[in-house]
């Protein structure tokens, strides 16, 4: 890219903030009750975490790995990649997330997620719980319709970002292997939101 | 008294009804500012329609119907040139639509990019866009952003040999690359450059858009509203009174009226969601122009915002 210094994030937005909105709504319109068993998925992932059950962090892993292979086919390359032709790629990074999830977490046993103690334990719980239950209210609250709501398990964000906190838990150097796709995802999409902030004058 | 059947039968009579037919039955299109490609001397007008981000709305049929209103607003207020590019994500496909749903294919001037880092595979692309179009040929075909322009203007050059292209050119915005740009206006037959250019953005008056007018060259200008930021920005002040003198009423019109009244400068291709405001634009292309002073005149006024 030549005189890369003058691109701004914002040269890089290739749709409206009005398009992005209105994918979640044709998405959601077309996935559901999909969105309840994404719901249902993030609250026993919440559960799993905090009780002591036998297979735990198998069955974390590969519930997380469901989602994320999941969102990387039915919204970033049916859906996304329609207006954003990088959607693609990103696709294919959700899948590898999902892979590595199966590989290290679900056959070899990689994953070991600590046990219930600790603030940030709980830190990691909480936003766990937040991004299954409490991200789903951003779009009313941000006057849009329910129709628009972004819910775990079948959106990208809420998904990214309860992985990313449940990941934290997970103890040794294997962990930052897993948080890398979903911790990238997050800076990708916070770039997004901040662009169509700017370019709708908000 | 004379009846309203006595009435238009003595003005058929006359020929005058045939004469006020034009106004009463609709309000028609005001005679539209056009301006010649320097290459054929073909006239354009001088307001078309970008579709950068608001075409990009993937297969919504609400919203893909909304453009196809746009497009159909555009071509009935007199605008011509549609412009888009294999980098605008679904826009082509949108364009393609609209243009088979309204029926507007044949009434439009088609300006398309190539856009892709291999020569060899800018025929393929092309081609690709061609049929998201649904068009038989481009009228123009840019290379767009300089991006291997080595390669793809021969290609493009040899379209418009074989008949398969009208005009041939090569795309910068937000003034990048300006130097390189000038570089190809000297050495090859272009017939279009298109380049950012407005009140605010103003570089290219120096060396580009004379040179432009030496070498023959059509120049269109995108990014005629910075993306909205300008347009948002102007919102907080009013219009200045004097702007009634050159048929303003809006900041829309009192931009693309700047910049198409400069002399070099062909088509300005503001993009937009709204058949209210596709009208208004193209509207800016009709009525009395700026001259000289008043153009600076607006240039402060807009510095001011």
């Amino acid at each position: 890219m030549s005189e890369w210094w003058t691109y701004r994030l914002t040269s890089f937005l290739l749709f409206s903030p009005r398009t992005y909105h209105r994918l979640f709504e044709l998405y959601n319109i077309a996935i559901w009750p999909a969105q309840l068993a994404g719901a249902a998925i993030g609250v026993a992932i919440v559960a799993f975490l905090i009780g002591h059950r036998t297979h735990r962090d198998r069955i974390v892993a590969g519930l997380l790995a469901m989602c994320w292979l999941w969102v990387a086919w039915a919204f970033l390359y049916e859906r996304y990649a329609q207006i954003n032709p990088a959607a693609t790629w990103f696709a294919a990074a959700f899948a590898f997330e999902a892979l590595l999830l199966v590989a290290l977490c679900v056959f070899a046993g990689r994953a070991v997620f600590a046990p219930p103690r600790g603030t940030g334990f709980w830190i990691a719980i909480t936003l766990v719980t937040v991004a299954v239950v409490g991200y789903p209210l951003l779009a009313p609250l941000a006057g849009r319709s329910w129709t628009t709501a972004e819910t775990f398990g079948v959106a990208p964000d809420p998904t990214a970002i309860a992985t990313a906190a449940a990941l934290a838990l997970v103890r040794g150097r294997v962990r930052w292997l897993l948080l890398t796709v979903p911790l990238l995802w997050c800076a990708i999409t916070a770039a997004t939101l901040w662009a169509m902030a700017t370019t709708s004058g908000g | 008294m004379w009846t309203r059947r006595q009435t238009l039968r003595a003005m058929a009579a006359t020929g005058l009804s045939a004469a006020l037919r034009p106004s009463l039955a609709q309000p028609q299109p005001r005679a539209l500012l056009t301006r010649p490609v320097p290459s054929t001397g073909e006239a354009l007008p001088a307001v078309g329609l970008g579709s950068w981000i608001t075409f990009n709305v993937g297969d919504d049929p609400v919203a893909r119907d909304a453009c196809t209103e746009v497009m159909r607003n555009f071509v009935e207020a007199g605008g011509r040139m549609i412009d888009s590019s294999p980098m605008y994500g679904s826009s082509q496909d949108t364009i393609g639509y609209g243009l088979h749903k309204a029926a507007l294919t044949g009434r439009i001037f088609a300006a398309d990019k190539v856009w892709i880092s291999s020569g060899a595979q800018g025929r393929e692309q092309i081609e690709r866009s061609r049929r998201k179009w649904q068009v038989n040929r481009f009228d123009l075909l840019e290379v767009h952003n300089l991006l291997d322009w080595e390669d793809h203007l021969p290609t493009l050059f040899a379209m418009k040999a074989a008949g398969q292209l009208r005009y041939v050119g090569v795309t910068t915005s937000e003034g990048r690359r300006h130097r390189d740009l000038e570089q190809i206006m000297r050495s090859q037959p272009l017939d279009f450059v298109q380049v950012t250019y407005n009140p605010v953005d103003r570089e290219v008056e120096e060396r580009i858009l004379p040179l432009a007018r030496d070498r023959g060259i059509a120049v269109i200008v995108n990014r005629p509203f910075r993306q909205g930021a300008l347009l948002r920005a102007l919102a907080r002040q009013s219009l200045p009174p004097w702007s009634a003198d050159i048929d303003c009423t809006t900041w829309a019109q009192f931009v693309l009226k700047f910049i198409v009244s400069h002399p070099a400068v062909t088509c300005a291709i503001p993009a937009t969601t709204s058949g209210a405001h596709v009208r208004e634009n193209v509207s800016a292309a009709s009525g009395r122009m700026p001259d000289a002073a008043m153009r600076q005149r607006m240039i402060a006024a807009v510095e001011r915002g």
